[in-house]
């Protein structure tokens, strides 16, 4: 029986490196156990006017929300309950906790769920476009939709069997029970029945109460992909092949929108191995995902492809970018947010209150492109015959990805099908789909399937960089030294001009990260965007414009308590000032803030829970006491994802200047968790990425080009020197409380704390990022 | 032709002996739990062992390691049961998994050759295994339980 689903959802197997479906058989034994011993307990479940089903962003993204049951599961006669991903899994966890929560809502055993991960189909799966911190914020809600209409199904079809009232009947632990007759009959035996039964209707749903969670909010369950990570059978997107598959790899133009002058291919066809070499046409910025272009050396092996790679002979025309100059272009900026720029908000009169202050507290905050380098570089595989194209990579969009990839080709959607692996670290990089369209081109020109992989090289100088900014802050005090106005202009490219010709304007998403949206309890605000040109593909990389605005914003706010000789902490408690729903109009918004594409009524920006999480890390890291001489603690809090985070960050300074983190305090209030144990490894991991970004991050443009290369020049925190001990405190909230995002939030806030930490600790005041060397000067 | 023994398995190689480890592994044999993340030796995905010692597979030619032992991750253990694995799943350390092949072998063949390190020895044995998740509270936990159950 089952299962049309089974057939058309499971992606045909891979063809080498496993069967791309985890058969989760070595559940947690902790787990599995707490799961069995909540068997003994009754069920309680709530009739739907229990449960408000609230609006969220997730409806109004491309191709929305579904939450058909009979889209995401199927049950075997054995038993067996598959259950659909179809958001890509970078590392947050998602693949595993999106349908736990289905499984725990649909009261089946963990230990009998398998996962299959969706192909490109947002047509019939809704938005796939794993991004933007979404995953459980979007999707925990159809998750217990989708579990609870299974179970109704399953309810209805044993009563229909008995011939029972279906309110006599229960579904619990992996069967449906009548109580005073004595039957049960597990979901194996009820699946066809069941699955035949049209989606109830929401208000005929059910859900369970929170305290009968078995898995939801336990932390308990381990991510399925755990046994095949540790023993090297996952299956990330360079461990898929094809017969008779040739290997690629491809020289870029240096500078984006450059193109090939001239090309001698001589040498590197005479490498052995090399089958052939083919050019891939150029395009100027704004070209959306398209490839760079350039020239491909199609081998037998990755080694060869790469000698052959080095035998090419290539004169590139560097196009109009070929003057970029990060130094310049540093200049430029702040040049740019000197003067006035666009007003993206304006509260009061802050011309008026900034003319007539005491003092006028200024202060300029700077940061440099930088590259998600993610440790697994960009690669896919692609296989164009019989007017069809077949891509396996690691896509966080793959719906995106096929359209792009269809678009390019000048072939149909249903012709082309995108299979997702496993993604080894995304970061926003893998968002960007130009590695499968490069797949794709050559593989139809070759007629054989071509897989295609960026070095690190590759992956450093062709980025799509996160933003370069200069953020400048100006507070204005009144003789009684309160801050009175507020002006903030903030000048840094735009992912915009990645997508059309650039009008050096930046996206409201951009404006939406901290700049329209800054909390503080200050009567005149006016935010501005200065212009700002892009010279590189800019693109979205975790945390996006929320990295460069929290540094400001917090680093401004202690340096502002320094100079008033406040006590930080009270300060910064003081800016966000009382407890309160931020009103956009009363912010001389135009319009409602971006919000994370959440609805202001059901997501409201909350300044109790902002100073909440402030209050709660400071306490957890003892705030106020002694540290010994060049130790340090620094704190800062960011509202982002619609997640509130503060940390605080313990530093020590070594007497040549080396800055140690021996302890963080993360304190996240991100609503209702679904999975505590993922939260903490995203609060690590988020700290660490973070240090990175602070102390490392940054490429510099010459002449047009990267100058950076590899690890050693694009520096990685390694385990000689990063934050040792994070403690992720985090606010508890039952389910009435939206789940918020995760994945991105907790980078933001870590680099101003790091800095504040640095300056506390008797360091440099670091303005400029990334910190590389300041503070052994 | 080079003859190696990969995983307990003789194998023998005809192509360009400057070949990677790395590249023959996974090309030629299809052991793809070694992974490539920089080529140069400057992150440890693509660590195996070569007649036991860590070696990065980016750096160690194929004629380098003729008529000597390679271990990848594959045939760390035939179940995926070496101490450091099952550290590794209890302490629940990966993130998206990429750099985790690496990073096991070099502390299987670290606690090999040192079965108690100092914390110290730890952080510095694995500073060669870049992992951009930031695992590396988490590898350093699973590394000292490996070693003393700890
Ligand atoms: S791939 Fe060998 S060390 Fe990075
Ligand atoms: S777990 Fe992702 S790089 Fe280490």
């Amino acid at each position: 029986m089952l299962h049309h689903i089974e057939k058309t959802l499971s992606p045909r197997p891979l063809p080498s490196g496993g069967t791309g479906r985890t058969v989760i058989e070595n559940v947690s034994r902790r787990g599995f156990l707490a799961g069995a011993a909540g068997f003994a307990v009754a069920l309680q479940v709530f009739p739907a006017d229990a449960y408000v089903a609230y609006k969220h962003g997730g409806l109004t993204m491309p191709n929305g929300v579904v939450d058909d049951p009979h889209v995401f599961v199927a049950i075997a006669p054995d038993g067996t309950v598959t259950i659909v991903a179809h958001r890509s899994e970078m590392g947050t966890g998602s693949r595993t906790s999106i349908p736990m929560v289905i499984a725990d809502e649909m009261e089946a055993d963990w230990g009998r769920v398998k996962i299959v991960q969706a192909v490109g189909d947002e047509k019939k799966y809704g938005n796939q476009d794993t991004d933007g911190s979404r995953s459980l914020r979007h999707h925990i809600q159809p998750a217990r939709d989708i579990g609870a209409a299974v179970r109704h199904m399953l309810e209805q079809a044993a009563a229909a069997k008995w011939n029972a009232d279906p309110d006599d009947v229960e579904a619990i632990g992996h069967e449906v029970v009548h109580k005073s007759l004595g039957l049960r009959a597990g979901y194996g035996e009820l699946a066809e029945a069941a699955m035949a039964l049209p989606t109830p209707p929401r208000d005929r749903l059910r859900y369970k109460d929170e305290k009968a969670f078995r898995y939801i909010g336990k932390g308990a369950v381990q991510i399925v992909d755990l046994h095949d990570i540790t023993t090297g059978k996952a299956v990330y997107g360079a461990d898929v092949a094809l017969p008779g598959m040739l290997f690629a790899v491809v020289a870029r133009p240096p500078v984006v929108g450059g193109t090939v002058k001239s090309v001698d291919a001589s040498a590197a066809l005479k490498v052995p191995g090399v089958v052939r070499v083919e050019q891939i046409p150029g395009t100027p910025l704004g070209s959306k995902f398209k490839p760079l272009g350039g020239v491909a050396v199609l081998a037998r092996n990755t080694w060869a492809a790469l000698k052959g790679r080095d035998a090419l002979k290539i004169a590139w025309d560097d196009g109009p970018h070929a003057g970029f100059d990060t130094v310049a272009y540093e200049k430029e900026l702040r040049a740019s947010a000197a003067a006035p720029g666009n007003p993206v908000r304006d509260q009061g009169d802050p011309e008026k209150a900034l003319a007539g202050a005491a003092r006028v507290f200024v202060r300029e905050y700077y940061q440099k492109h930088m590259v998600h380098a993610p440790m697994e570089p960009p690669v896919a595989l692609a296989n164009v015959a019989d007017g069809k194209c077949e891509v396996w990579g690691p896509l966080q969009s793959p719906y995106g990805a096929r359209l792009d990839i269809a678009d390019y080709l000048g072939m149909k959607e249903e012709d082309v099908t995108v299979h997702v692996t496993l993604l080894g670290g995304g970061f926003g990089r893998k968002s960007k789909c130009d590695f499968a369209i490069e797949a794709a081109y050559l593989s139809k020109l070759a007629g054989t399937p071509v897989r295609v992989q960026w070095t690190r090289d590759d992956d450093i100088r062709h980025s799509y960089h996160h933003t370069t900014s200069v953020e400048r802050i100006e507070i204005g005090l009144d003789k009684d030294n309160r801050p009175v106005a507020w002006r903030h202009r903030s000048a840094a490219p735009s992912f915009l001009s990645t997508f059309a010709p650039d009008e050096g304007v930046q996206h409201p998403i951009e404006v939406g990260m901290g700049l329209e949206d800054m909390p503080y309890e200050i009567p005149n605000v006016r935010a501005e965007q200065c212009k700002a040109m892009a010279h590189t593909r800019v693109g979205w990389f975790r945390s996006v414009s929320n990295i460069p605005r929290a540094f400001a914003v917090q680093s401004i706010t202690a340096e502002l308590a320094d100079e008033l000789g406040r006590d930080q902490k009270d300060f910064l408690l003081e800016m966000i000032g009382s407890p309160r729903k931020l009103d956009w109009q009363a912010m001389g918004l135009a319009q409602p803030m971006w919000n994370n594409g959440e609805p202001a009524e059901e997501f409201p920006f909350d300044t109790g829970r902002l100073r909440g999480v402030v209050e709660l890390a400071a306490a957890k890291a003892g705030w106020g006491r002694q540290l010994p001489k060049g130790e340090g603690l620094g704190i800062a809090v960011h509202r982002s994802f619609v997640s509130y985070i503060a940390t605080a960050v313990r530093v020590t300074l070594g007497a040549d200047g080396t800055v140690r983190v021996p302890e963080v305090h993360v304190a996240i209030d991100c609503g209702f968790v679904a999975n505590p144990e993922r939260v903490r490894s995203q609060m690590q991991g988020a700290c660490v990425f973070a240090m990175t970004a602070a102390m490392h991050g940054g490429v510099n443009f010459e002449n047009g080009a990267v100058q950076e290369s590899n690890f050693h020049d694009y520096r990685m925190v390694r385990s000689d020197n990063f934050p040792e001990v994070v403690h992720a405190h985090i606010v508890p909230h039952p389910f009435a409380v939206h789940a918020t995002g995760v994945g991105e939030p907790a980078v933001p806030p870590f680099l101003p704390a790091l800095t504040n930490a640095i300056a506390n600790a008797g360091g440099k005041r670091i303005r400029d990022l990334p910190i590389g060397d300041q503070t052994k000067a | 032709m080079v003859k190696l023994r990969i995983n307990g398995v003789e194998q023998s190689f005809d192509g360009d002996p400057d070949t990677p480890l790395l590249w023959f592994v996974r090309d030629e044999l299809g052991l793809n739990g070694t992974k490539y993340g920089c080529g140069v030796g400057l992150c440890g995905a693509c660590t195996v062992h070569l007649d036991g010692v860590a070696v990065r597979g980016c750096l160690t030619t194929v004629a380098e390691a003729a008529g000597k032992s390679v271990t990848t991750i594959e045939g760390l253990s035939p179940d995926g049961s070496h101490r450091v694995q099952i550290a590794w799943r209890e302490l629940n350390v990966p993130q998206c998994g990429f750099c985790q092949s690496g990073q096991i072998m070099q502390a299987a063949a670290m606690l090999e050759a040192n079965p108690n390190p100092t914390d110290q020895e730890i952080l510095e044995g694995m500073q060669g295994n870049v992992c951009r998740c930031g695992c590396y509270q988490r590898i350093v936990s699973a590394v000292r339980h490996a070693s003393t159950g700890a």
